[in-house]
This record gives C-alpha cells, sequence and structure tokens, in this order.
C-alpha cells in the first residue's frame, strides 16, 4: 500500500479547473460594468457637447439713455416698437462711438443683429420708467443676440453657409465680428435659458425653459401629494392588515401588471376620463399630475410593500406582545424600519414621473405655452409645459439652433433627475438602520 | 403546598397549522400565583400552545385554534374579547430575542408609554428602572440606557426582552425558553425574578433545562407531539411519572 500526501502548496487538477471558471467569471462581470460606463460616458460626451451651447448666449450690450418726452412721443406713434428701435440705433451709434468703432459703424445694420424682441423689451422699461418721478432715465441694456448671431459666435453659422441663408448675410457677420472685437458683442451665461417660456420657430434665442421647469415642478408636487400618501396607505393595508385570500391576490397580481402598462396607454386613459369625462382642462399639470400619478402608485406600492416585508416579523410580535394595536405596531415600529426603502421608492417613482414623455403628449401638454401658469394651486389648472415635452418639441423644430437647446434641455433634465437619485442615495444612508 | 384557584383554563384545545395538527386536545388548568413548566421535546408543540394564551397565533394567517381557554373565567377567544386588551394583562417574552431597534430606555418605556402608566418622565425613569433591575439587567445598562437595544449581547437582548415584559406589569407571563441564551449567573437571577414574580401573578414558562424546570416550578406538563402526555406537581413529574414516555423524556431517551 503507497501512502498518498498532498501538498498544500500545490493545487489539484479541479481547484485549478475551479480557480480558472472563477477568474472568468469575474472578467465577464467587470466587462459588463465597463461597457455600461463606456455607452454612459458617450452618452454625456454627445449630450453635453451638443447641449452646453444652449447655457451661453450672445448678448449685445448697449447704453440706453431716454427722457420722458422721448417715451411719450413714442407710445402717442402708431407703430410704437419701430420708434423705440430707432432708440436703440440711435444708442448704439453711441456705444460704437465710445468703444472706438468708426469704419463700418452702421447704426441701422448693427440693430439687425438684434433678436426680434428688443424693441419691445426696451418699450416695456421705458413704459414703466413713466409711471416714475424723473425725467431721464439710463440703463445698461442687454439685449439678445440675433439666432443666427448666435450661432456664428459660437460656430455653427460660418461665412459660407450664411452666404446660402435667407436670415443672414455674410455681411452682417462682419459686422459682427467688428462688433464683438469693440466688446458690444458678448457671449456669457444666459439665466433667460432657465427663466424664459418658449418662443416661436423664428427667435430661438429667446426660447427657454421657465414655463416647462415651472411645469415639470408642479408635476412633481402632485404626484409626490398623491401617490405617496395613497401609495404607502394602500401598501400598508394590503400588507398589514388585509386577510390573505383570493381578492388580496388578485389586486396584487393587478398591481404588479400596472407597473407594466406602457405609460402612453395611462396618457389615452387620461384623456378619455380626465378631460373627456371629468372634463378638466387640457395642457394642465392637473392631469399630467393625474396621469403620472397612477403611473407611479405601482412603483411606489411595490417598492413600499418590500420594504415593508423586509421588517422581520418579530418586531411586530414584540410589539404587540406589550400590548400595542396592530395601527401603533405599524406606525412606531415597523413604518419607521421601512422609511428609506418607501422614501427610495418614492424618489426613483417621481424620477420616472419626471422624465415621462407619451402620456403627456397625448393630454395635450406639448402645446406652445407663452403664458407662465400663475402660482398653486390655480396655477394646476392653467396650460403648461414639462422638461421631456420641451425637449420632444424643440427636436421637432427646423432650425438646428433648437437641437442645441433640446439637448441643453436634457442636460438639465439629467441634472434634476441625479439630485432627485443623490438625494435617494442619502436619505437610504441617513435613516438606514440595523436590527 | 396550598393549590390556588385557576387563572387559566384551558378545554379541549386544538391548533392546526393549515395541514399540521400542531396541538391535540389539550386540556388543563394553570393556577394563580404559580410557576407553571412546560417541557417536551422540540417540534412537540409547547410555544404553539403558549402563543394560544395570549392569542399571538392570530398574526398567523394559516394558524386556527378551537377549544375554550379562559382567562378568569372569560373566554379569550370570544368575540367580544380585544386581542390588544388582552395581552396588556398577558405578557410574553420570547423565544428569540427581539428588542426594538430603539433605544434601551425605549424599549422597556414603550409599553408603559402607550398603557399611559406613567403620567411624567420622572415616574418613567422609575418603571423603567425597576423593570430592568428586575430583569437583572440594570447594572449593565444603566450607563448607556440611550444606546440601541439591538446592540446588547444574545443574553442582554434577552433580559432586555424580559424587562420589557414585566414593565407593563401583567398579570400572567409567559416565557419561551427565556434563559436558553444566558450565563449560568444570568440564568440564576432570571430564576429569582420568577420565582418573586409568583407572588403576585401567574408564570407559564418553557424549558428545555429539567433542572431549571425542577428549580423554578410548582406545576409541570409534558408535552409529546403535540399531545399533553402529563401534567401534575412539579415534584411528582420528576420523582414519579405516571408516563413511560414522560420517564422517557426525563431520564433523556427521548428528546
Ligand atoms: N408559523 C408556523 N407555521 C406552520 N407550522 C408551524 C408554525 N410554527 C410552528 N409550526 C409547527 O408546529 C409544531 C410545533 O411547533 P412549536 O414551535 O410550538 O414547537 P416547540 O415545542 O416550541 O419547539 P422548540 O422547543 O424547538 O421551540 C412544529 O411541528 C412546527 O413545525
Ligand atoms: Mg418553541
Amino acid at each position: 500500500m503507497t501512502e498518498i500526501t498532498t501538498s498544500l502548496l500545490t493545487l489539484d487538477a479541479r481547484t485549478q479547473k475551479r480557480n480558472a471558471a472563477e477568474r472568468r467569471f469575474r472578467a465577464y462581470g467587470l466587462a459588463a460594468v465597463l461597457t455600461g460606463l463606456l455607452l454612459l460616458v458617450i452618452l454625456l460626451v454627445s449630450v453635453l457637447s451638443n447641449g452646453l451651447g444652449a447655457f451661453r448666449q450672445t448678448f449685445v450690450t448697449v447704453d440706453i439713455t431716454l427722457d420722458r418726452a422721448q417715451i411719450e412721443e413714442a407710445e402717442a406713434a402708431l407703430v410704437k416698437t419701430k420708434i423705440y428701435r430707432g432708440f436703440i440705433e440711435d444708442n448704439i451709434a453711441a456705444s460704437l462711438e465710445a468703444a472706438g468703432v468708426t469704419e463700418a459703424n452702421d447704426a441701422s445694420a448693427a440693430a439687425d443683429l438684434l433678436s426680434k424682441d428688443a424693441a419691445a423689451s426696451l418699450r416695456d422699461w421705458a413704459r414703466t420708467r413713466l409711471e416714475s418721478d424723473g425725467e431721464k432715465w439710463s440703463k445698461s441694456f442687454d439685449f439678445l443676440a440675433a439666432g443666427r448671431i448666435d450661432g456664428y459666435l459660437k460656430g455653427r453659422v460660418t461665412m459660407e453657409s450664411a452666404a446660402l441663408d435667407s436670415k443672414v448675410t455674410p455681411e452682417q457677420l462682419q459686422l459682427a465680428d467688428t462688433l464683438r472685437d469693440a466688446g458690444v458683442l458678448v457671449v456669457k451665461f444666459n439665466t433667460g435659458f432657465f427663466t424664459l417660456p418658449d418662443a416661436s420657430e423664428n427667435q430661438v434665442e429667446a426660447a427657454g425653459l421657465g414655463v416647462a421647469i415651472l411645469g415639470s415642478a408642479y408635476l412633481m408636487l402632485i404626484v409626490l401629494f398623491l401617490a405617496l400618501p395613497i401609495g404607502v396607505a394602500a401598501s400598508i393595508y394590503l400588507e398589514e392588515f388585509a386577510p390573505k385570500n383570493r381578492l388580496t391576490d388578485l389586486i396584487e397580481v393587478n398591481i404588479s401588471n400596472l407597473a407594466a402598462v406602457p405609460s402612453i396607454v395611462f396618457g389615452i386613459l387620461g384623456l378619455a376620463i380626465f378631460i373627456n369625462f371629468i372634463g378638466l382642462p387640457q395642457s394642465a399639470p392637473i392631469v399630467g399630475g393625474l396621469v403620472l400619478t397612477l403611473m407611479t402608485l405601482p412603483t411606489i406600492i411595490i417598492s413600499t410593500r418590500a420594504a415593508l416585508k423586509a421588517v422581520p416579523p418579530s418586531i411586530r410580535d414584540g410589539a404587540l406582545g406589550v400590548g400595542a394595536s396592530p395601527m401603533q405596531t405599524v406606525f412606531h415600529h415597523v413604518l419607521p424600519l421601512a422609511a428609506p426603502g418607501i422614501l427610495t421608492g418614492t424618489i426613483i417613482g417621481l424620477a420616472q414621473a419626471l422624465g415621462e414623455t407619451a402620456p403627456l403628449l397625448l393630454i395635450g401638454m406639448v402645446a406652445f405655452v407663452r403664458e407662465y401658469p400663475a402660482g398653486p394651486p390655480e396655477g394646476f389648472f392653467d396650460p403648461a409645459s414639462a422638461l421631456p415635452v420641451q425637449v420632444y418639441n424643440w427636436t421637432q423644430r427646423a432650425d438646428p439652433a433648437f437641437f442645441e437647446r433640446a439637448s441643453g434641455a436634457i442636460i438639465v433634465l439629467l441634472i434634476f433627475l441625479a439630485i432627485m437619485n443623490i438625494t435617494a442615495v442619502f436619505l437610504r444612508r441617513k435613516f438606514e438602520r440595523r436590527w | 403546598m396550598t393549590q390556588n384557584r385557576a387563572k387559566i383554563r384551558t378545554e379541549g384545545v386544538n391548533v392546526h397549522y393549515g395541514a399540521t395538527h400542531a396541538i391535540k386536545d389539550v386540556t388543563l388548568d394553570i393556577p394563580d400565583k404559580t410557576v407553571t413548566a412546560f417541557i417536551g421535546p422540540s417540534g412537540c408543540g409547547k410555544s404553539t400552545f403558549l402563543r394560544c394564551i395570549n392569542r399571538m397565533n392570530d398574526t398567523i394567517d394559516v394558524c386556527r385554534v378551537t377549544g375554550i381557554i379562559t382567562i378568569d373565567g372569560e373566554d379569550i377567544y370570544d368575540r367580544r374579547i380585544d386581542p390588544v386588551q388582552l395581552r396588556r394583562k398577558v405578557g410574553m417574552v420570547f423565544q428569540k430575542p427581539n428588542p426594538f431597534p430603539k433605544s434601551i430606555y425605549d424599549n422597556v418605556a414603550y409599553g408603559p408609554k402607550i398603557h399611559g402608566l406613567a403620567r411624567n418622565r420622572a415616574e418613567l425613569d422609575e418603571i423603567v428602572e425597576k423593570a430592568l433591575r428586575r430583569g437583572a439587567i440594570w447594572d449593565e445598562v444603566k450607563d448607556r440606557l440611550s444606546e440601541p437595544g439591538t446592540g446588547l449581547s444574545g443574553g442582554q437582548q434577552q433580559r432586555l426582552c424580559i424587562a420589557r415584559a414585566i414593565a407593563t406589569e401583567p398579570e400572567i407571563l409567559l416565557m419561551d425558553e427565556p434563559c436558553s441564551a444566558l450565563d449560568p449567573i444570568a440564568t440564576s437571577q432570571v430564576e429569582e425574578l420568577i420565582y418573586e414574580l409568583k407572588n403576585n401573578y401567574s408564570v407559564v414558562i418553557v424549558t428545555h433545562s429539567m433542572q431549571q424546570a425542577a428549580r423554578v416550578s410548582q406545576k409541570t406538563a409534558f408535552f409529546h407531539l403535540g399531545t399533553m402526555v402529563e401534567y401534575g406537581e412539579t415534584d411528582e413529574i420528576f420523582t414519579n411519572p405516571r408516563d413511560e414516555r414522560t420517564e422517557n423524556y426525563i431520564t433523556g431517551r427521548i428528546g
């Protein structure tokens, strides 16, 4: 009989094979993670490179000085904005002179570089002056430059493309160069992108996300205040109180099914019930909010029930054992332990709702809205837009400048989503307790 | 010893978990101001029977209890009985320690708080201290009352749960293997507590330790495969068992 001794220092064949399999498995996992990261980076780079430009805008800086007589004269005229445009031209001429531009000092041509609403915004300012005391006022205005000029300074429009373009001429671009060198034409951060309402096709420079951000905020408020209490109450009832029978099984299956229903179906439902049957206004955040609430409820219910299930039954026994009522047991012991899970589920549901487009298209939130909705709660019934719908809307327009703005809106949307998800992680960390 | 009147009476109690018949036709009277021990091999239904007495089995969907259980002559499975009120009267220490994931203080104070036993903070402090002292854990936790109860060792957690159960001053205390995780010193402290509680309450204790049953209890019931085989004075059961199965179990031949 031979004695077999094996050293721990040499690996036997089985161990070697097992280790190899383990190494392969890790490599697959790593490859999967890297692929995901790579795709994310590509997405971010493409969105950022297309959209960052939307946060900066070309402005024409003009010092305007007007006296009471000038304003009163303009207000008496038939075509008022034409007079105000004249004021702008006069003051540009002065600005150019001050900046030392002598050749090509054509104030009228320079005023052509301005956005169409420059005269209107000057008039708005001037009219409020009339109500105040004083005789003469001056202010440094940053008028928006026209979309094509903005495109030229950002490199989207070139001399060659301008030659073929009916909205801009190469001469105007040359003038823009001169004005830029003189410091009259500047590219800077565009707060209007966040505050201005949408604008028409030929005024891309004035288009902003103001109404869309407000609309999305209203939607989130409605969803939060409807879906969270309803969802949590439903989950607590189903999980802690409802008898387990056929009916509750049926409800359970249906809630899971509801979570998988395509969002456009909810849009059709909203159109049929909230607008056509109940008669709520079209394009209003209240309808969008209700539809998104229906969509978010299953997400919240499923995650809340999972969070409640994860609370060990022994905690419930302990509470019942000292004579707590079932409701005291839930509110004093179970709910606090389930809170992180509920919060995470809610925020994920809200984030989903924030990015949802299809149902909002169906209930008319894609309409062109220039007016800000009123403050809540009346504003819930005013027409509004929403961020993802605004993105969709802008990508449908012909002017490539709108594509830049759509990408910018996507960045804003992504930032909001990131903030929500970080909040979810943060809350989770903060409230997580061990037992 | 003098025989106290029956505090808990059970008559023909059967418990089913779905298709499993866990308790078969158990009839016994548990006297007041006495310690009663339930012994028997694992899985014979001791915990199940204990949980019938404070209706904890209500929380298990598949569990069905039939028969009659009365406390002080009142049928606790009567429709008019509120199990919440019943559990205030019948405290329980569970087989597995289950402190709340709250501070040690809050663990003990919770019961008195929801039942309004303390009018102010000072009274509550007093109740908590008294309960922790009787639970033989005061000295170990008096400096860390605000730390979570879940951070204690297994044995400390069990004593915390005992303190939690007696803080509400129940009339009956059900203890499911309260000493299974305790060292000999803590065990003897808990046994002293049980002995003291006996002056005012009925205590029902499930235990796997024959010595403990012999030390603390006046009455012992032996369960086997869901039936109650023998019930009587503890001395009788241990010195002169009538049933062969009881004798085999006590002497270590089944279990
Ligand atoms: N929740 C439950 N669902 C289904 N069956 C159960 C449940 N709890 C207990 N049982 C069954 O009932 C029987 C008795 O269990 P029980 O817990 O009362 O035993 P025990 O005597 O306390 O045992 P141990 O000494 O190990 O604690 C066992 O056969 C067990 O499988
Ligand atoms: Mg047990």
